[in-house]
């Protein structure tokens, strides 16, 4: 038995089991191949993209994203970035469903404004409403608002995936507290997806009890991409574990000594 | 015919189906998604469903995003 099987369990996201807690965009790279590369070193399995309309012959011969982040090897989750409405966002994620053959996973995302990209709950909870009804498996993204993370959850949203602070912005975790509040109710994986800067982050959320991350900005704005999905990918097994190995105490004053106390030969 | 695709006004010939369409647009064989007035074509019906003067076609791909 593996020290995975043993003390872990997969992350399982509408009845699929993942192996990795690793969710990875595809954005903000500055070309397929570095996306490949950073997907790769990541070791994530759900990839995230966005849908946008096709140059229609201007470039024929411009590479597709599918052809390097394949749907054979990874599990695509189209997002619906871009959308301000919950009309836009359903649209979104028909087109999607076709695009990818029948798959019916989407990250579901309805933004507030285009300088803040808060999420607005209102119109995210309405085009929700519709996707779980029309047999899509919703993955959406949300504020930290515990009581609109629990309806999303009762509405029938696979996961739930609340913010650590402003989408691209690399602000961490500004409201762990909020986090630990989602995560001690809910039912469903929940998963920070934006604002993670730096695998401190990542760990941090994980130690929190979250059940997985995304990540874009964090590893293709690095300098170095490829070696910063690494890091994440290592930060977020080593918050997995610390989160299941639970960790020590704090204590005010009551420093306590790693090594013995008593053999001292220097009286 | 004039059609409005990806949101640009052309005119095109000889053009009946969505099949046709995709393929005078060398998209043939490509992950895409085609919409006619905002109704998904499914690909199975690419090669019946017919296009009509002033029809607004969208035609949508991956790409990278988070």
């Amino acid at each position: 038995m593996s020290i995975d099987s043993q003390w872990d369990t997969p992350l399982q996201i509408a009845g699929r089991r993942f192996a990795s807690r690793l969710l990875v965009g595809t954005g903000k790279y500055r070309d397929l191949e570095e996306t490949g590369a950073a997907v790769e070193a990541s070791g994530a399995e759900i990839v995230t993209v966005a849908v946008r309309r096709s140059n229609i012959g201007q470039n024929p011969d411009e590479p597709n994203l599918l052809d390097v982040i394949s749907p054979e090897r990874y599990t695509i989750l189209p997002n619906t970035a871009g959308c301000y409405n919950a009309r836009d966002a359903v649209r979104t994620c028909q087109l999607a469903r076709e695009l990818l053959d029948g798959h019916d996973l989407v990250k579901l995302e309805v933004l507030g404004n285009d300088h803040t990209l808060y999420p607005n709950v209102m119109e995210t909870i309405s085009a929700a409403r519709t996707l779980v009804e029309d047999g899509f498996d919703v993955m959406v993204y949300t504020s930290d608002d515990p009581i609109v993370a629990a309806e999303l959850e009762s509405m029938g949203c696979c996961a739930v995936m609340p913010l650590g602070s402003l989408i691209g912005s690399g602000h961490g975790l500004l409201n762990p507290h909020a986090l630990s509040l989602i995560i001690d109710n809910a039912r469903v994986p929940i998963l920070v997806d934006a604002g993670i800067g730096t695998p401190s982050d990542a760990a941090m959320a994980m130690e929190l009890g979250c059940d997985g991350v995304l990540v874009n900005s964090a590893i293709a704005h690095a300098r170095q991409p490829v070696l910063m999905a690494r890091a994440m990918k290592k930060a977020v097994e080593a918050g997995r574990d610390a989160r299941l190995a639970e960790r020590m105490g704090r204590k005010t004053y009551a420093a306590s000594p790693s090594s013995p106390t008593e053999g001292l030969f220097t009286g | 015919m004039q059609l409005y695709i990806n949101g640009e006004a052309r005119r095109v010939e000889q053009i009946d189906s969505v099949a046709d369409l995709i393929a005078s647009l060398d998209l043939a064989g490509r992950r895409i998604a085609v919409e006619v007035n905002e109704a998904i074509v499914p690909r199975t019906r690419h090669t019946t469903t017919t296009l009509n003067e002033g029809d607004r076609v969208e035609i949508v791909h991956a790409i990278g995003g988070g």
